[in-house]
């Protein structure tokens, strides 16, 4: 049943997401950097490419373990950016603000914001403040946008992913999802679970200054890694294996995700990113990410193949095989 | 052998034994159902059909409690939110099954007050803190959900919530798979006894219906070491002739069930005949809050009338529910009904048998 409304689905990140992105917004803005559809658009400048992003943040609650909407803001765009292959420069800070909202609540989301930006080396250098009737926006929404220069020796690109392609996962799954989901109103219980909110240029400048043949780069937030496969095998005509033993899950979080029924492979992330690399460089890109203090447990997962072209294909830990598809439904809306 | 710690119902290592098990045992064609949805997503969330010898075919049964709520039912819960005054609490499952017109979900973004909660108690929590609302929870599922919901009535009662009640359409296992084996269409030849329900009715519940029609039947866990446990001591009955009715999740399902929440059950609700999507009317197999608690029932409160409902045309949710089809035998399944636009409700549930094979399956 087709729906004449905005449901809470069409933000979900899954395929709600992606049929109003291609229904109704790229039939108006049709162009060339726009339907890649990359995390970022890359921009052809005056022999220099410009990588720009831009995203909006309604996590609620707003301060939760790990991190708080501040943080999140600030890491969430210079992540974008960064998925583009790109060296992060400056952002802009854009906040919609509830009438009667505290100030101290807003000094500290502000300095959050300023430590994320002092420890990723970026400068916001611009904003905006719009403050709305009580009820009129929930306590606080930001909007962040940046741009950076992409590093000469980058060609990064959702369609860019090859066959024998090996694919690194930077760390554990859904630990931002969970805890956003254990913190929500009407789940209490306590967990030591928190979000893995983290700037990931460092990560990606280490790796393109010591190593060729990185394929694609995307950070698996909304949707989870799942989504992110799936849009990569589908943006690049290629299939996609990957193996659950492989996969790697908190003790805690998998044990919340079943108790409450998700999958951790389609919660969202804040501070991981998967990589598509050359089986040439595949370990030395590895032992990089991993000599990254937010890369410790990275791995490989999986492998691009040219059999079942545009599916995501999972051999589970029984030896057994099934489809990962792309997230629908809304798992949990206001993640980020 | 039974399976009883993490490491081993989750270790790779012992599922390959039972797997080598299963195929030494299985030598002729079988049939069997796995009742509940949660099995269903498990099997397919681990590739367990694949792993199995042509011998055995799964197939999924009427254990998905979203799908078997007749029509009907779900209009009588959009009607329901239109009410003013009414907020409507339910777990997410039902809100994007497609109705005779619309879907709770739709109805939310036209502006009906209708909430998502994890349980009862969330929805009794709204209750307390709305109390110019009435807070309708839509109590649908099966043994497994129905103590909860019949605790969240009991306490409203002692606290005196006035403004809460439950919209009843539950049902029962055991008169659904006796009807299942009346239905001379039906072909199965033993049960994977579902886990969570068992916790609570016990294995005793299927006593009387295994002496009547001696199919082999295994209560079984959701872990793929559980599940493939379940198939070989199926497999080993067919194969020896000799059913009967076993227990292969002893760490959670005794013989008696759990005595507290099934006196609760019988305190709040008695068994009345009901409808279910594919299956149609089955004597006794619905629960109906009693007399006791009239106020707490939702359909006392509001005068609900939803008419003639009109199940999806060409849509195979029925035959699939009861394992006469598989979901891509049925016309609409990829083209008209996807998990994003479901047109019945096997598509919409995360336990749904369509939605697991679009998810997980490879053919088309």
């Amino acid at each position: 049943m087709k729906t004449d409304k905005v449901i809470l689905d069409h933000g979900s990140g899954g395929k709600l997401s992606h049929e109003l992105i291609t229904e109704v917004m790229l039939p108006v803005f049709q162009n060339p950097a726009l339907s890649i559809l990359h995390d970022g658009a890359i921009i052809d400048t005056e022999g220099k490419q410009l990588a720009f992003s831009t995203d909006t943040y309604v996590v609620d609650p707003i301060f939760f373990p790990g991190g708080d909407i501040g943080d999140l803001a600030i890491n969430g765009t210079v992540n974008d950016i960064a998925m583009c292959g790109a060296r992060p420069v400056a952002l802009s800070v854009g906040m919609i603000i509830e009438e009667g909202f505290f100030i101290d609540d807003l000094k500290r989301i502000v300095n959050s914001m300023g430590k994320a930006a002092r420890a990723a080396q970026v400068n916001v250098v611009t904003g905006d403040t719009k403050v709305v009737p009580r009820g009129a926006a929930d306590k606080i929404f930001i909007n962040s946008s940046g741009f950076g220069w992409v590093f000469p020796n980058a060609r990064i690109n959702s369609n860019q992913a090859k066959v024998g392609d090996r694919i690194i996962l930077s760390g554990t799954m859904a630990d931002h999802g969970i805890t956003i989901l254990s913190r929500r109103q009407g789940m209490s219980f306590d967990s030591a679970v928190q979000s893995d909110t983290a700037p990931l240029n460092h990560m990606v400048e280490q790796i393109f200054n010591r190593c060729g043949g990185v394929h694609v780069l995307r950070d698996p937030t909304r949707g989870g890694v799942a989504t992110a496969l799936n849009e990569i095998a589908q943006m690049s005509d290629v299939g996609i294996d990957i193996w659950q033993s492989s996969l790697p899950v908190r003790k805690e979080v998998a044990g919340i995700c079943e108790l409450l029924g998700f999958d951790p492979i389609y919660v969202a992330n804040e501070g991981k990113l998967l990589a598509f690399v050359d089986p040439e460089n595949a370990d030395d890109i590895l032992e990089t990410i991993k000599s990254d203090p937010y890369g410790k447990a990275a791995c490989f997962i999986g492998e691009v193949t040219d059999a079942h072209r545009r599916k995501v294909v999972m051999e589970t830990a029984i030896g057994g095989r099934r489809i990962v598809d792309m997230l629908t439904g809304e798992q949990l809306p206001r993640i980020c | 052998m039974t399976i009883k710690h993490l490491e081993e119902y989750r270790d790779p290592g012992v599922s390959r034994r039972i797997i080598e098990r299963i195929r030494k045992g299985s030598q002729q064609q079988i049939r069997l159902m796995e009742v509940c949805g949660t099995h269903t997503m498990s099997i397919f969330r681990h590739g367990i059909r694949a792993v199995l010898p042509e011998t055995i075919s799964l197939v999924s049964g009427p254990g998905c409690p979203v799908c078997v709520t007749a029509q009907n039912e779900i209009d009588a819960f959009i009607q329901v939110a239109g009410q003013p005054d009414v907020i409507v609490a339910t777990f997410g499952d039902l809100l994007r099954v497609p109705g005779s017109g619309s879907s709770l979900q739709n109805e939310r973004a036209a502006g009906k007050d209708v909430r998502m909660v994890y349980s009862t108690f969330d929805a009794l929590a709204l209750a307390r803190e709305n109390p110019d609302k009435q807070v309708v929870f839509l109590g649908v599922g099966f043994e497994t959900t129905a103590p909860t919901i019949a605790a969240s009535i009991i306490s409203a009662a002692d606290q005196n919530i006035d403004n809460y009640c439950v919209y009843c359409a539950h049902k029962l296992v055991p008169p659904a798979l006796k009807a299942l084996l009346d239905n001379a269409d039906v072909r199965i030849d033993g049960f994977i006894l579902p886990g969570h329900v068992s916790v609570i009715i016990g294995v005793d519940a299927y006593r009387e219906l295994f002496d009547q029609y001696r199919i082999p039947c295994v209560v079984a866990g959701f872990e793929p070491g559980d599940i493939l446990f379940a198939v070989a001591l199926l497999v080993e009955q067919f194969e020896s002739g000799i059913p009967s009715l076993q227990n292969a999740y002893q760490r959670a399902v005794t013989d008696e069930g759990n005595p507290r929440a099934k006196d609760m059950m019988n305190t709040v609700f008695k068994p009345v005949d009901t409808n279910w999507r594919g299956l149609g009317s089955i004597p006794l197999s619905g629960l109906k809050i009693r007399d006791a608690f009239a106020s707490f029932d939702a359909e006392n409160r509001f005068s609900i009338d939803v008419g003639e409902s009109v199940e999806p045309k060409g849509c195979e949710c029925g035959a699939i529910l009861t394992g006469q089809k598989s979901p891509p035998q049925c016309r609409l399944y990829k083209s008209r009904c996807t998990p994003v636009h479901p047109v019945g409700p096997c598509m919409v549930s995360t336990e749904g048998t369509c939605a697991a094979y679009y998810k997980y399956s490879e053919s088309d």
